[in-house]
């Protein structure tokens, strides 16, 4: 970890947004992971994309659990809410305030083990629920905080760094989110940011539950030959099945493409993402079919990356739960407490 | 065409203009990175030295100096600092860092240097005469009496200094300071004539010296040519001779009301001076616009600061005299016109003249160079406007046994670009002396080693200060006025010293990138604060200096490029305005970015014969 703060001096012609902000105002304290933490790299692309959407710090809140990955809501968006909660327990806390004040946005941070482990339970029923959210993975298929043991999703052909062999098959995080419902699945690279940004715009964006499965290898213990999520190994067998561009609302789209080879897409907020199909068979929108595809590449020892699901008809949570449409916790007394009359035939229709 | 030449032209055929990896192997590449280093004429090593301030270092700091720039304590006060606009600071904050206040620190605050000076050779049997003894001889007899040169020096006036004891006033640089490093070259054992004005060059070359070096100065102020001139001639005074004769205490007094023409340094000085010799209305009235005067911005301000008004737009049109005594000069507005390629033109405004009365006239509005004293016939060759011909690297006339350097070479510039040229005519005059070939020049000095001592710890501070720059104390105004040897600015003290100090970004730590090592995980661009690092694909440079995360517009500042990289793309830094913070070295997991000192020494006359 370095010991000094990051300069507080920034290009003099760094852009700046709509906001008058640039880029370095949504940054977070200095990082303590190892030097080259895919993590990082996340944190820059969810920093970048913030500053990019235009998104004032304090309409967000950054939930997170336990492990490296959770540890990284520190380092961006330093005038954000927060909740670092306990181990898997993120997705019942994330509900808990999506419910209490829907006006934010909600990014929860996790990883493979808080995720895919410990709180497996937490995360199907987050999915299933769709909370409003952009849950991320911060995939690494190990264990760093604890030094380095195979993590759920470490691939079984995958070796440890000693050369040990897993003796069990990986979960797949996405394709489990797309199983459970999720309407937003997406998988990115740490070392890809020209995928990875538009992508956590797109997440942003959406109404619903918004999954991004990003592999993001561990340099210290999960980064040499042998495994199936080192820099070397996703690059060369990594898979894009779409390229995602993010089109913010009333933004004019200038490039021009064959016909069939691109789906818009128009999200809740009248901004849209543009799919370019990279696989000219695929279909973002046909749950198995995506599945299928996951499935496919898998058995060829290949990891397909991009937008892999976008449902936009579904409704989350608040909807699903037919409440208020305004925050819980704006409600007041007036609005919380039955008048008498009111209580009166509440109590009356219940003898 | 056979099959072999079509193969040959093709390898003739430009390639795709893509950018190829940096040669880091140039001394001339990290030497750009280093701006003020690079900016300055002598090359000293500026960051270096602000370092061994810091560490209270000041001998050290002070050393460094005397090599590069021979004169610290002198230029620590009047450099003209070409270093100080090049400085990466102020591209980064509004200023930069106080660069030339430091030097004087490590000149006030130095201890004993008597032990360090160079040995002095036994004589080798040649003779160097030394025309002039002002910055450039001196430099010149510095860098070539430690090797057994015999080397006298020439002057018309009573000490050793030339134009930094003759125009530069005593309460901007005190005489003790100037005598000490003038002594102490001339102390090396240079012969000296002073009080002996050359009158003729040829004499010079008939005596049995090897080889002649003319460091006279641009020694003749500009006169002015207005209605009224040859009338007010006792209240007229050209400014660089008035202020040689304040200098030499032949003039303590002046009239009440003076009028100083002019806009440059010398300018500026007439006016302090005319301030502290009874001056009390004391006017600069300038021909340009104030943002266009060619004075030195912190001398404008000094002398503001005196109250000196100073009138811009304004072209002298006649000198009023009542009774064959001055009384004032008449004034005619004007205001600048620019045409389409931005040449200026002053055009009268229309108002009427403007009448500003004084006692007094220092005409400060230029000097040049006057060779009455060399004769034409002597193989050395002059130009269309009268100046001898002298080659810009060697500094050697056409007559092969005379060298130029200093304002004599190439007309007006300051002491540091005197000091630059006394080093280049010194080895020329080695080479020749020698009968070696003066174009053949030395090398220089350059390491380059990792401040690499742990995980994330450096053998340099990479922890900027975030403060402004310090401002320099002033003498109290009013006894500063009263004593024209009272040293008006006081210099930074030990502790402001450090401050400032620390404000340097250690531009001389360079970052060093290894292709091979890199595993492109971002790290880098993601922590870089000025966002400076890029991965992307190669390009012609206009389209890769466009392409990067912040554009990089600015042409001057170079673009550090890898050979291309396993994902088929290429690491580009910009250099313009990295912090050399060390960030990207420390976030990098392989060291495939590593912080290096580059220290580089200009090739001296002592370096040439190092290796001969």
């Amino acid at each position: 970890m370095s010991y000094i703060a990051k300069p507080k001096f920034h290009h003099p012609n760094l852009p700046r947004n709509s906001l008058g902000l640039t880029r370095r105002d949504y940054e977070g304290a200095m990082s303590t992971l190892c030097a080259g933490c895919g993590h990082d790299s996340v944190s820059a692309a969810i920093v970048e994309a913030c500053f990019e959407l235009n998104l004032p710090a304090h309409k967000l809140a950054k939930m997170s659990g336990i492990g490296c990955s959770s540890k990284t809501p520190t380092y961006f968006l330093s005038k954000s809410h927060g909740f670092n909660s306990v181990h898997g327990r993120m997705p019942s806390v994330a509900t808990g305030a999506n419910l209490a004040n829907n006006e934010l946005k909600y990014i929860g941070v996790s990883g493979d083990g808080d995720t895919a482990s410990i709180g497996f339970g937490q995360f199907a029923h987050a999915v299933r629920r769709q909370v409003d959210m952009l849950y991320i993975v911060e995939n690494n298929g190990t264990y760093g905080l604890t030094k380095g043991q195979f993590s759920a999703t470490n691939d079984r052909v995958s070796l440890g760094r000693k050369g040990q062999k897993n003796a069990f098959d990986s979960i797949d995080l996405a394709a489990m989110a797309i199983q459970l419902g999720a309407s937003f699945v997406g998988r990115g690279f740490s070392g890809d940011k020209e995928q990875l940004v538009p992508m956590i715009k797109a997440a942003l964006s959406h109404k619903g539950f918004a999954f991004i499965d990003v592999i993001s290898p561990c340099v210290t213990f999960n980064n040499h030959n042998g495994s199936t999520k080192s820099f070397e190994f996703f690059r060369d067998n990594e898979r894009s099945i779409t390229a995602t561009d993010y089109i913010a609302p009333r933004e004019a789209i200038t490039a021009e493409y064959e016909e069939g080879s691109v789906i818009d897409v128009t999200l809740h907020d009248s901004s849209r993402v543009r799919l370019r199909k990279l696989d000219a068979n695929y279909d973002p929108s046909d749950s198995a079919a995506a599945l299928q595809h996951i499935m496919k590449h898998e058995e060829l020892g290949e990891v397909a990356t991009g937008l892999l699901y976008l449902n936009v008809e579904d409704t989350e949570l608040k909807e699903k739960m037919d409440m208020v449409n305004v925050p819980l916790n704006s409600l007041g007394v007036a609005e919380l407490r039955p008048d008498n009359n009111k209580l009166e035939s509440i109590n009356k229709s219940l003898r | 065409m056979s099959l072999e030449e079509q193969t040959e032209k093709k390898e003739q055929r430009p390639r795709a203009p893509y950018m190829k990896p940096t040669d880091i192997s140039d001394p001339n590449y990290f030497h750009k990175v280093v701006d003020c280093q690079w900016a300055c004429p002598a090359h000293t090593p500026v960051p270096e030295y602000i370092r061994m301030i810091a560490q209270q270092k000041y001998t050290e700091a002070y050393m460094i100096n005397w090599e590069s720039n021979v004169f610290p304590g002198v230029l620590g006060r009047t450099c003209d600092r070409p270093c100080e606009p090049a400085c990466r600071r102020g591209r980064i904050e509004e200023k930069p860092v106080a660069i030339c206040r430091l030097k004087r620190v490590a000149a006030d605050h130095r201890g004993d240097i008597e032990h360090l000076m160079p040995d002095i050779a036994q004589k080798n049997g040649r003779r160097v005469a030394c025309i002039g003894g002002g910055p450039a001889s001196l430099t010149v007899a510095r860098d070539l009496i430690p090797l057994g040169y015999e080397v006298v020096v020439f002057d018309r006036d009573s000490r050793g200094g030339g134009m930094m004891r003759s125009q530069i006033p005593a309460f901007r640089l005190p005489e003790s300071v100037l005598n000490e490093e003038v002594d102490r070259i001339l102390n090396f054992g240079a012969k000296t004539h002073f009080n002996h004005d050359v009158k003729s060059l040829k004499k010079v070359l008939d005596e049995d010296f090897d080889a002649v070096f003319v460091g006279t100065g641009a020694p003749k102020g500009r006169d002015i040519d207005i209605p009224g001139r040859l009338e007010v001639q006792d209240n007229f005074h050209i400014g660089i001779d008035w202020l040689m004769s304040v200098a030499f205490e032949h003039t303590s007094k002046i009239g009440k009301k003076v009028i100083v023409l002019g806009g440059g340094n010398t300018a500026m000085d007439c006016c302090r001076t005319a301030k502290r010799l009874g001056g009390e209305d004391v006017k600069v009235i300038v021909r340009s616009p104030f943002d266009e005067m060619k004075a030195s911005p912190w001398e404008i301000e000094d002398a503001q600061n005196e109250d000196i008004e100073i009138l811009n737009n304004h072209v002298p049109e006649r000198f009023l005299v009542e009774n064959g005594k001055l009384t004032g000069i008449v004034f005619q507005k004007v205001k600048p016109e620019y045409d389409e390629t931005g040449r200026r033109k002053l055009v009268p405004t229309g108002d009427d003249p403007v009448v500003v009365a004084c006692d007094d006239v220092l005409c400060a509005i230029g000097q040049e160079n006057h060779f009455p004293w060399i004769e034409r016939d002597i193989g050395l060759e002059f130009d269309e406007w009268d100046m001898p011909v002298v080659d810009r690297t060697t500094f050697q006339s056409t007559n092969p046994r005379v060298f130029f350097g200093g304002d004599a070479a190439f007309g007006p510039e300051n002491i540091i670009w005197a000091v630059a040229h006394g080093h280049q005519a010194a080895i020329s005059i080695d080479q020749f002396c020698q009968s070696k070939d003066v174009n053949e020049r030395p090398a220089p000095d350059v390491t380059l080693i990792s401040q690499k001592m742990g995980m994330h710890e450096w053998s340099y501070h990479n922890d900027i200060s975030n403060e402004e720059r310090y401002a320099v104390p002033h003498a109290e105004k009013v006894s500063a006025l009263k004593d024209i040897k009272l040293e008006v600015e006081l210099g930074f003290d030990e502790r402001m010293a450090f401050e400032e100090a620390m404000r340097c970004l250690n531009c001389d730590v360079q970052t060093v990138f290894e292709d091979v090592k890199c595993i492109e995980c971002d790290a880098c661009v993601d922590i870089c604060p000025v966002d400076c690092i890029n991965f992307i694909k190669n390009g012609e440079e206009t389209d890769v200096r466009s392409r990067l995360r912040v554009p990089a517009l600015d042409d001057d500042q170079s673009l550090y490029v890898s050979d291309t990289l396993p994902t088929g793309r290429i690491m580009v830094k910009d250099e313009d305005v990295c912090l050399h913070c060390g960030l990207c070295a420390e976030r990098c997991p392989t060291a495939a970015w590593d912080m290096s000192q580059f220290l580089l020494k200009e090739g001296q006359a002592k370096n040439q014969r190092q290796v001969a």
